[in-house]
């Protein structure tokens, strides 16, 4: 039985895929290009790939380059997310991904995040400013 | 968000194609944060880095007919002159290419090719109130507390669009209401030089997500101690501003700085956090050597060229010492002989260059001394690690190869 949620859209697109979650910011230079793992120490992620995956996190960190630049390397090997929550969107991390055209979505409610776990499939519309549980 | 004549034919193409794609992108942004409207910048600065992503994106505007309407300034790539030549570390001739393709790419943009990331201390600076896209992370902080102008945390590339544009979308700290702070911040650390500033910068995970409001520092603080503290900001953190009550333009009184509210809570900063701090980010080392000292992240001032070559004057290092400087500090330091006297010592002093950049390949695996974290932190996946002590331990250091 699927829910669905209303959203705020950032970035254009729609994507369906499965939930990946994480309490710690991500900056994507620290993810490895061939095959979308998290390589940085102490990072909630680490070791795991966020590699077209729905990828639900608090926002970005880093200085003005890491998140294009990061998308893109991880665009080259087809190992961008396929989608992104937000909670709470910065500047850097919402012009890399309308540039890297990854469909980005925030304003979920708090409802929604103790919903979804891991491996969930989602479907996010952020066009129609919906996200979906499948 | 409603758009004026001129920026709804940006959109619909009647200027160009790249300053369509520019405005598209600028639009979706202000979309993304609620903007009403767009305002023109008088000023831009663009984090170039001289990446992969990057060329992709400059070479694409490029493609498209984008040329700026505001010239920015641009961050470091790296000096192909000094890396090709006297230096004795080529730079690989893919690097160099890819240097090149850059610097062609922004010259086509119309960018003001100074490839220094302090514009804000000599090249590039805003009068108060000014309205102005500047991404670089110890940029955007600078320009909005330290000179009161006002500019999103962009960045580099929706910074370059602004450049083509001339405009920004109105949001975040381009309005009164959301440049107050709300993090109370005492500092009980003694802040003794630009040094301390570093290592405060990088308290970010004990100081939070917010506008932070420092008490307990100095009236007078030096540029490049100001300098060090937003770089470190942007390392530890992500902060487009900060106030200093007594010193920064929009924070005379605790109160002013926190707009007549109370802040969400206070952090207290310690001596000890700030040697945890040097502790925390050096690597570890299992003797006392180093291989090279690497200074000027962000770029070092004049003043510091000077200071250190008024260390190493009449000496020899024991290992080889970069410092990183803007091409205006380089050619000051050259005419008053500051860099002969650090030349005669043995160390190199450059510029248009960033410790992020191909170019010091030749450093890998091997462990550094700097005074700044950030220096220490990015080049880290590049395989170049790094002690961090401060400056005067760092020359001392540089003089005898070993960290004392």
């Amino acid at each position: 039985m699927s829910k669905r949620y209303s959203c705020h859209k950032i970035s254009e697109g729609k994507a369906q895929a499965e939930a990946i979650k994480t309490h710690d910011r991500i900056m994507f230079y620290q993810v490895r290009p061939e095959d979308g793992v998290m390589e940085e120490k102490d990072h909630e992620l680490v070791g795991r790939s966020i590699a077209q995956k729905v990828l639900l996190f608090p926002g970005g960190k880093g200085s003005s380059v890491v998140q294009q630049d990061g998308l893109y390397h991880l665009d080259r090997f087809h190992n961008m997310p396929a989608a992104l929550i937000v909670q709470d969107p910065d500047p850097v991390l919402v012009a890399g991904a309308i540039i890297m055209e990854i469909p980005m979505v925030d304003r979920l409610p708090q409802e929604f995040y103790d919903a979804v776990k891991d491996g969930d499939q989602i479907l996010v519309n952020a066009d129609e400013g919906y996200v979906e549980v499948l | 968000m409603i758009l004026n004549d001129e920026q709804k034919a940006m959109l619909n193409g009647d200027l160009g194609e790249g300053a369509a794609y520019a405005m598209k992108i600028q639009f979706a942004l202000g979309e993304a944060f609620d903007a009403q409207r767009m305002v023109p910048i008088k000023r831009a600065h663009v984090a170039l880095s001289n990446q992969d992503g990057d060329l992709w994106f400059a070479e694409k505007l490029v493609k498209a007919g984008a040329h700026c309407k505001v010239a920015p300034t641009v961050n470091p790539g790296f000096c192909t002159g000094h890396f090709t030549g006297a230096c004795g570390h080529p730079a690989d001739a893919e690097d160099i290419a890819h240097m090149i393709r850059t610097d062609n790419a922004y010259r086509a943009l119309g960018a003001v090719l100074s490839y220094n990331c302090t514009p804000y201390i000599a090249t590039n600076v805003p009068n108060f109130g000014e309205v102005c896209a500047f991404s670089e992370s110890s940029a955007t902080p600078y320009v909005n507390s330290v000179w009161g102008a006002r500019s999103n945390r962009e960045s580099a590339n929706s910074a370059l669009c602004a450049a083509i544009t001339g405009y920004v979308p109105e949001y975040g700290l381009l309005l009164d209401e959301n440049r107050k702070g709300d993090i109370l911040v005492r500092v009980e650390a003694d802040m003794k030089t630009p040094y301390e500033y570093h290592l405060l910068g990088m308290m970010g995970d004990k100081i939070g997500e917010g506008i932070p409001v420092f008490t307990g520092l100095p009236h007078t603080i030096s540029a490049e101690a100001l300098r060090n503290l937003g770089a470190q900001l942007n390392t530890s953190g992500a902060y487009g501003m900060y106030h200093i009550v007594g010193c920064t333009p929009e924070a005379p009184t605790v109160e002013v700085a926190l707009g007549g509210k109370k802040p969400k809570y206070e952090v207290v900063i310690t001596n000890e956090d700030l040697q945890n701090v040097e502790a925390t980010f050096s690597d570890k080392r299992d003797n006392d050597k180093v291989d090279f000292a690497m200074f000027g992240c962000p770029h070092f001032t004049l003043e510091e060229a000077q200071h250190i070559a008024e260390g190493v004057k009449g000496k020899k290092l024991a290992i080889p010492m970069y410092i990183l400087v803007s091409s205006h500090a380089l050619q000051m330091a050259q005419r008053m002989g500051i860099a002969d006297v650090l030349a005669e010592a043995g160390a190199e002093i450059i510029a248009d260059s960033c410790p992020d950049q191909p170019c010091w390949h030749y450093l890998k695996g091997k462990v550094g001394i700097t005074e700044s974290p950030k220096c220490a932190y990015y080049p880290r996946r590049r395989g170049i690690h790094f002690i961090i002590r401060d400056l005067d331990t760092c020359i001392q250091a540089a003089l005898t190869g070993e960290v004392k």
